[in-house]
């Protein structure tokens, strides 16, 4: 929809996200961080933007069928929307504990599954909103708030 | 008055065939072959040599000091990195000989940067323990601080805020020579024997320094054949080779973390290996490491572009030359620290300035608009990356056209399609051209025979043009 110009001027992008693909698992948010740092977006926001990229990514990845990554850019926030075809979190309260992790012995043995995902997404956002439920896919949608320089 | 940013790494444009080799390899994207000739882009150049390596042709070369500059000096001290003890093999070879050889190429003094790396492994290791951030990263190597401050400017708090060895050892020797000959500290010049045009950029341009204690760099591989020759004649003397082997393993990849013996760590050598590891550090990975070595060259500094040896060899050559010294930090150094610590001897003076060349614009609409320009003209080009245009990838071409630094044409795939049909609009129009001018005739029926020659001389035409293009 990219409209251009003005202080409302925002950018979108979208990536798709194939489950269990660990090969390319990441790259969407290495390509939100690179957009990010073309626009110019302060280093520490950006930091903040690319692990809550990150970690929703490899949730999506690790955790369900698949889906998608958006990220919109405007003059004063990022925002990511992350979204997947199921199967759900049960218990939305309890996976947004530190630690806690459904994530199988394969997983973790390859350094994924800290329970740390969720938790880490929530720190680095000004705004955070989950939905899901048992059989219907996750929506994840953070905003980050950010200044432009003068 | 605005000082020209200094580099040590330089063009010989005469050498440069303009062929694109180096280009790929540059890991901040700063060459660019415009008119059949290289070009280092200012900004981007982080000076860590990897063109010096690439270039087959000796385009590339590092400016840096020579002997002439001892002159200026009344007492002049050398500074050998610890990778210049690499440098030599033999039975009957010694550091305190190496160090002797020094002497007699015209030093007044020797001061081993072995010795201050020992200083730095020690502050570093308190100031590991002081700090919360992880994971930490080493500020030793000057192009990798330089490539996180291009590429990586979210990093810049991660680097660890101390000095590097040369630095401090050129402080320490000359403090000494002043309080022992009542010298004036601008008598004194202390020279860094180096491995790479990293360090001489950092000489001559201090990153979190005012001004540097170290007032040239003379090239390894500068000193190397004038020591080879003096080298068999001289004897040990005694006293003059301080360091540890903690200390002169700094010289190769590892060997820093080992001296600084972090709770968790990790060494990472070779510049693009460092890109990876700082990229998986950026999307939150390594935050349970508490101290990253990170050296441009592979091998670490054995491996600096200035070096005459095989950075394997080198690192063998290390190994012997070490195997009589203590393992352990001198108890004197450790006291020195102790003393010095606290009144922040150590620290850098100033902040890490970020500079990052990946910004499209400073103005933030304006950057949008420009990204979404180069989304389209990266959309136009064929995405090959065969740098046949003279930069690095078809992603970084749409970069300069939307700066304003190259057009699409200079894409020989998009001028192919262009000269074609450019060709077939002059064929189209030679077409059309009125009879009135080639012939006295006004019937169209009359034309076609007129034009028809003409027509194939066209078609001819475009054909060599398209070979041409292959
Ligand atoms: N997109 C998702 N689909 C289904 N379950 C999810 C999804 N994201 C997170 N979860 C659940 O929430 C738990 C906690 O997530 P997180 O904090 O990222 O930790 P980790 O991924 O290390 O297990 C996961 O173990 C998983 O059970
Ligand atoms: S690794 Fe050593 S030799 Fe290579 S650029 Fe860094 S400091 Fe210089
Ligand atoms: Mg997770």
């Amino acid at each position: 929809m990219p409209a251009v110009g003005g202080l409302d001027a925002l950018i979108s992008v979208t990536y798709d996200i194939v489950a269990n693909d660990f090969v390319r698992a990441g790259e969407a948010a290495s390509k939100i961080k690179r957009l990010l740092q073309q626009l110019g977006v302060e280093p520490g926001i950006i930091r903040r933007a690319a692990i809550a990229a990150y970690e929703a990514e490899m949730n999506v990845v690790i955790h369900s069928y698949g889906g998608r990554i958006a990220a919109n850019i405007t003059a004063d926030s990022i925002e990511i929307l992350c979204e997947d075809s199921g199967p759900g979190i049960p218990d939305i309260e309890k996976a947004l504990q530190e630690g806690y992790s459904t994530a199988s012995e394969d997983i973790r043995e390859m350094g994924f599954g800290a329970g740390m995902g969720l938790p880490n997404i929530r720190r680095s956002a000004e705004e955070f909103s989950i939905e899901s439920a048992c059989g219907q896919g996750t929506r994840l949608k953070v905003k980050i708030l950010h200044k432009v320089g003068d | 008055m605005v000082q020209p940013y200094f580099h040590s790494v330089t063009l010989e444009t005469d050498n440069c065939k303009g062929c694109t080799i180096c280009i790929k390899r540059c890991p901040t994207e700063a060459i660019r072959v415009r008119g059949g000739k290289a070009r280092i882009l200012e900004l981007r150049c982080i000076d860590c040599g990897e063109c010096i390596r690439t270039c087959p042709n000796h385009a590339k070369r590092a400016i840096a000091d020579d002997f002439s500059l001892l002159d200026k000096y009344a007492y002049t001290i050398a500074l050998p990195a610890p990778s210049f003890y690499g440098q030599f093999a033999g039975q009957d070879v010694s550091i305190s000989k190496i160090l002797q050889s020094l002497l007699t190429l015209g030093f007044n003094a020797v001061y081993e940067v072995a010795e201050a790396a020992e200083h730095v492994s020690l502050a570093t290791r308190r100031y590991i323990e002081n700090s919360s951030k992880r994971p930490l990263i080493s500020s030793s190597c000057p192009a990798i601080v330089r490539l996180i401050q291009v590429r990586f400017p979210d990093l810049i708090d991660h680097l660890i805020p101390i000095q590097a060895p040369v630095d401090i050892a050129a402080r320490l020797g000359k403090e000494a020579v002043m309080r022992k000959q009542g010298l004036r500290r601008e008598d004194i010049g202390a020279f860094f024997i180096t491995p790479c045009p990293a360090k001489v950029t950092a000489i001559k341009q201090p990153i979190g320094l005012g001004n540097s204690w170290v007032d040239g760099a003379i090239p390894i591989a500068d000193v190397y054949a004038k020591v080879l020759r003096i080298l068999p004649y001289l004897e040990d003397v005694p006293g003059l080779q301080q360091a540890s082997a903690v200390g002169v393993c700094w010289g190769r990849a590892a060997g820093e973390e080992e001296a600084i013996r972090a709770p968790s760590h990790v060494a990472v050598d070779g510049i693009h290996a460092v890109i990876d590891v700082l990229e998986e550090i950026e999307i939150g990975k390594f935050h349970d490491i508490d101290f990253i070595e990170c050296q441009a060259c592979r091998g670490g500094c054995v491996g600096g572009p200035l070096t005459v040896q095989n950075a394997f060899l080198a690192r063998v050559n290390m190994e012997n030359l070490t195997r009589e010294l203590s393992p352990e930090i001198n108890p004197t150094v450790e006291k020195q620290v102790e003393e010095n610590w606290g009144a922040g001897f150590y620290n850098l003076e100033a902040d890490i300035e970020p500079r990052s060349i990946l910004k499209l614009d400073d103005d933030f609409s304006r950057a949008i608009e420009k990204m979404e320009l180069l989304e389209k003209t990266v959309g136009s080009l064929p995405g090959l990356d065969c740098g046949s245009c003279g930069s690095p990838s078809c992603q970084a071409l749409a970069e300069d056209i939307v700066q304003g630094l190259a057009s699409e044409g200079d894409c020989v795939f998009v001028l192919r399609d262009g000269v074609q049909s450019l060709a077939e609009e002059l064929l189209e129009l030679a077409r059309r051209v009125p009879g009135s001018i080639s012939s006295k005739t006004d019937t169209d029926e009359e034309e076609p025979p007129k034009e028809s020659p003409k027509e194939s001389g066209e078609v001819d035409r475009r054909d060599t043009t398209d070979q041409a293009a292959q």
